[in-house]
């Protein structure tokens, strides 16, 4: 299928989900959705680093937080509207992205890991003491009380956005992966050094890689004030997110888009289900037992087993 | 801000005491992720797990925190070996790479926190010793003994661990499994049963830590989120596999820590720790005193 | 009576009071929130879910509200701003509850008010550090006793105690900690300096994780300020007191804004170190005589805290929790209706009695008048928690009409 087919096709998805909201107008389901949503695009765009290149990040919520704080910038310094933060959004954390990657893809792997972590630490302490955008007092988003293009409320138009997003996500994702950059990619992930001697030019793919991986994770987060109308830093950078953004991929299946996707929905659709039936510690404790299920039982991810499962029942030949 | 003399040494003291408890709580990552390479995350949930230990004994019994960790160590020993075994099992006889461990840990950290939440509760539990409230006054400086005591035992412990890995056979043995384990096969020791025993004695560092930890401060499950950057940091900064770079990147973080804290604004400290080791990662990277 | 007769009779008693029981098994009355089970904020959040649920029982045992059981529907919010919003909708939207109230802190009641400004919801909420001055919405109520300016309020106490003293305190030092509630307060107490005319001559903030507070103390000692403020929760309350002893810190006042030393743990792992302090309370047993009835409240809770290990005390929010319902009940009793248009007018109109005293709001929704107790802790010996129960350790100090005693002061001259 070609990368045009596979985009027709998949913004007909999101244009059906979007009608289909307006149907089921249901305002629990949408902020559910919502959340799901934001962890498609989170997990899609962790993957591009994390799944084709083999470099792990930590600090997922350091983009995800640029994201959301260029909007609260933005709004709270120029009023833009809702398209024009999230375009800002994502190209703050794109450049954050390459500038983290010129510092650091020269490291091994793992060292890369660890920086991230660091600089999630760095950033979540220049936003507590920068004022402007409320520091650790968090920042107030106040919605007009009317909503743009009749839609009854807010989260209506959220929903749209976020749908809209993560079908770009995806579109992006797999254009990547057909290209020959994911090739390139897939080179670097399996054996750095032979790919360079292969003359892969390593450490432009790896920056482009980083580029567009930190610009999508700060896409998620630039509804994030808007959803919440209030954001303050330790929501923000929230542990969470990093956590979630490695486990989706690993439990989805990390060498295409599709494992991303599977595994943001089906863990956080389990997420959200559990925050409002079982309702106590519990929620975190079947979050972490999932993780070593799947993660011992299936380390390909899902999508590993379908693989396998496909192998297994191939003629022979 | 006035560079008072009294203000500076104090700063150092309490730097080098801080840097000491850095230290007991990095100790071990830097033999399970520095030596063996398991990316253990979960490790601050066995601190944590440590701390809660320390305070039933006390609790109950009345005994010192840290005293009681030491004795109960061989406790924390024999789950380091089990969860190795797990791991081992699972991933690395496999042949895949670390990232699924990391998740494997992940999942544990979680598993851990709710397991005291659960038998816990959610409140902040702390222990009171002999030495909770004195301090010893020498001139201008303080030392307070609540720092004073883990700092002296942490250094015991990381020194102690340095000599074991160097002078000791099955020490050294540790050493050698990270730097080649075919030869250590060919010298007929199996390099599971070594890196077992090292997880293992570095899941024992992470309980004795948390003895340190709930006598200087206040613990409840969800602390150990809050060590997960502190303990690879001090680890990667300090030099992966080596047990005095741990113990400088430990002192130089705490330093870092008091000196930003006294004199420029206490807000600041986690960025120049942290901005610290990625200046570390960008020009030096095999940290201070790493191979 | 003949055999028959009687089956006939009993059954027919049987059958009345089945249709009656059915008459009053309508629907029941669900009341909605997010609350901090887990996450850092979960002792409090937990110790308020335990009073709410005293007063469910309480309701019910009278014979529910509106001639309808009264039932809680709560999910966790994990102390986690981004719960919030698929809680609330889910209680509205789904379980269809007939009531809101919020969860515990500024920053889970925050994200829950779009949803109550969209939907028209009386939104009575559990301590949040003004709130509503960024909504100005106005079916917002407060049930937290700060005042008219709560972030003003707040230290408000702290800093008339201190301009009490004489010769008039010059210096002030604040710190607190790097999170909402303590940054606000912070925000109050230099509205409340500017306002006395008061020189800073140190304001910085502290990462909450800090592990060893002394440098901090040090610093500030070095500016020798006459008053120290203080913002806090509870691990660093704890750790700033204990650097505060370890260093010994020499100023007129120290205190003001501890979240912490009201619950049963910190008083008793601190024990004397907070002597001398000077905090803020919601309820101390010296002001017993104020809040009849409450000390049958405190039993119960008392009672069922302690097994579920939660704050045994339950001075600082049960209290208010409690109360929080007992305005919706009373105002839903005086209307006889759930119509949240109603009941807003009615709550922004009259006065309630609760077991905290007589509460009105404001047009904003906070209190008309503060009443948060600014107290000294003093003669504080050992670390149980016997002494604590009865009166003799706190002395309240502001507003007027609950003060106790007069302040003591060098801090340092007081640590016993």
């Amino acid at each position: 299928m070609s990368n045009r087919t596979f985009a027709a096709i998949t913004l007909g998805v999101a244009i059906l989900l979007m009608v289909a909201s307006r149907v089921v107008a249901n305002d629990y389901f949408l902020s559910a959705a919502y959340t799901v949503l934001q962890f498609v695009i989170l997990a899609t765009a962790w993957n591009v680093l994390g799944g084709y290149t083999g470099y792990v990040n930590f600090g997922s919520a350091a983009f995800f937080a640029v994201g959301a704080y260029t909007t609260v910038f933005l709004h709270k310094a120029l009023q833009l509207p809702l398209p024009l933060t999230v375009v800002a959004g994502t190209l703050v954390a794109g450049l954050l992205g390459l500038a983290v990657g010129y510092l650091t893809l020269r490291m091994r792997g793992v060292f890369f890991a660890i920086a991230t972590l660091a600089l999630a630490v760095v950033l979540y302490t220049f936003v507590v003491n920068w004022d402007y955008v409320g520091g650790a007092r968090g920042a107030y988003i106040i919605l007009p009380r009317e909503v743009p293009f009749g839609l009854p409320r807010y989260i209506h138009l959220l929903y749209f956005a976020m749908v809209a997003m993560a079908a770009l996500a995806l579109i992006v994702a797999r254009a990547i992966e057909t290209s020959f950059i994911g090739r390139g990619l897939a080179a670097i992930r399996d054996d750095e050094v032979a790919a360079e001697c292969a003359g892969v030019p390593t450490l432009r793919l790896k920056l482009f890689s980083a580029t567009v991986s930190g610009a999508l994770m700060g896409m998620a987060g630039t509804t994030l004030p808007y959803y919440l109308s209030y954001v303050e830093p330790s929501a923000a950078f929230n542990l969470s997110y990093a956590v979630n953004s490695i486990a989706m991929p690993l439990i989805g299946g990390m060498t295409t888009w599709l494992g991303p996707l599977i595994g943001a929905v089906l863990l956080g659709t389990v997420q959200q289900v559990v925050q409002v039936t079982v309702s106590s510690a519990w929620n975190l404790l079947i979050v972490g037992v999932l993780l070593v299920v799947f993660v011992t039982l299936a380390p390909n991810g899902i999508m590993g087993w379908v693989d396998a499962w496909r192998r297994g029942r191939a003629p022979r030949p | 801000m006035e560079f008072s003399t009294a203000l500076v040494l104090n700063a150092i003291v309490a730097g080098v005491l801080l840097g000491g408890f850095y230290a007991a709580v990095s100790v071990g990552i830097s033999i399970s992720f520095g030596m063996l390479d398991v990316v253990n995350i979960a490790h601050p949930a066995f601190i944590i797990v440590g701390s809660y230990i320390a305070y039933i004994v006390n609790d109950r019994f009345g005994f010192d925190p840290i005293a009681v960790s030491i004795v109960l160590s061989p406790l924390l020993f024999a789950l380091g070996l089990l969860i190795y075994r797990v791991y081992y099992v699972c991933f690395e006889r496999r042949g895949l790479e670390s990232l699924r461990g990391l998740a494997f840990f992940f999942g544990i950290l979680f598993i851990t926190e709710v397991a005291l939440v659960l038998i816990f509760g959610v409140d902040y539990r702390l222990v009171e010793t002999r030495y909770s409230s004195v301090t010893l006054r020498l001139g201008a400086v303080d030392f307070p003994l609540r720092l004073v005591v883990p700092f002296a035992v942490s250094l015991a412990m990381v020194i102690g661990l340095q000599i074991f890995l160097a002078r000791t056979f099955f020490g050294r043995a540790v050493l050698a499994v990270a730097q080649d384990q075919l030869a250590l096969r060919l010298m007929g020791i199996n390099p599971v049963r070594v890196k077992e025993f090292a997880f293992a004695l570095s899941i024992a560092t992470a309980g004795v830590a948390g003895a340190f930890l709930i006598v200087i401060q206040p613990v409840q499950p969800a602390i150990g989120r809050e060590y997960i950057g502190l303990v690879f940091a001090v680890c990667v900064l300090g030099g992966m596999g080596s047990i005095w770079g741990t113990l400088l990147g430990a002192f130089v973080l705490g330093l870092a820590e008091s000196f930003t804290s006294t004199f420029f604004g206490p807000s600041w400290a986690p960025a120049v720790s942290f901005g610290t080791l990625l200046a570390a990662l960008a020009f030096r990277p095999s940290g201070l005193l790493g191979r | 009576m003949s055999r028959l007769k009687s089956w006939l009779a009993n059954g027919l008693i049987a059958l009345v009071i089945a249709l009656a029981g059915s008459a009053q098994a309508q629907q029941p009355l669900k009341i909605g929130f997010g609350m901090s089970l887990t996450g850092p904020l979960a002792g409090n959040g937990k110790a308020a879910l335990i009073s709410m649920q005293i007063w469910a029982e309480d309701v019910n045992a009278k014979g529910g509200l509106l001639g309808r059981k009264v039932e809680l529907v709560y999910y966790d919010d994990q102390t986690n701003p981004s719960t919030v919003p698929s809680i609330y909708n889910k209680l509205l939207d789904v379980d269809k509850v007939d009531l809101v109230v919020s969860g515990y802190g500024t920053n889970v009641i925050a994200p829950a008010m779009p949803i109550m400004m969209q939907r028209n919801m009386v939104f009575m909420s559990l301590f949040g550090l003004n709130v509503n001055s960024k909504f100005s919405y106005d079916r917002y109520f407060q049930i937290m006793p700060a005042g008219p300016e709560p972030a003003i309020d707040w230290s408000r106490g702290f800093f008339d105690v201190g301009m009490s003293l004489s010769p008039k305190p010059q210096t002030v030092a604040l710190v607190g900690a790097d999170a909402e509630y303590p940054a606000l307060a912070l925000d109050g107490a230099r509205a409340n300096v500017k306002r006395l005319g008061l020189k800073v001559v140190y304001d910085k903030s502290y990462p909450p994780n800090t592990v060893d507070f002394s440098p901090i103390v040090r610093a500030i000692q070095a500016t020798n300020p006459d008053i120290v403020f203080l913002a806090s929760y509870p691990p660093d309350s704890a750790g700033m007191v204990r650097a505060v002893n370890e260093v010994g810190l020499k100023t007129r006042i120290f205190g003001g804004g501890l979240v912490g030393p009201q619950f049963a743990s910190l008083r008793t792992q601190l024990g004397p170190l907070l002597n001398g302090i000077v905090n803020y309370e919601s309820y101390t047993p010296e002001v017993a005589s104020k809040y009849p009835f409450l000390d049958q409240f405190l039993a119960k809770y008392q009672g069922r805290a302690i097994k579920e290990g939660v704050d045994p005390l339950g001075f600082y929010l049960p209290p208010y929790a409690y109360a929080m319902m007992q305005v919706l009940e009373q105002a839903i009793r005086a209307t006889g209706t759930l119509d949240q248009t109603q009941l807003a007018e009615y709550m922004h109109k009259y006065e309630f009695d609760t077991f905290v005293g007589k509460v009105r709001f404001a047009k904003n929704g906070e209190w008309s008048v503060p009443r948060m107790l600014t107290v000294q802790y003093h003669g504080v010996a050992g670390n149980d928690l016997e002494q604590w129960m009865r009166p003799g350790h706190v002395t309240v100090l502001y507003p007027a009409a609950y003060k106790t005693g007069d302040v003591k002061t060098p801090y340092q001259d007081n640590k016993k």
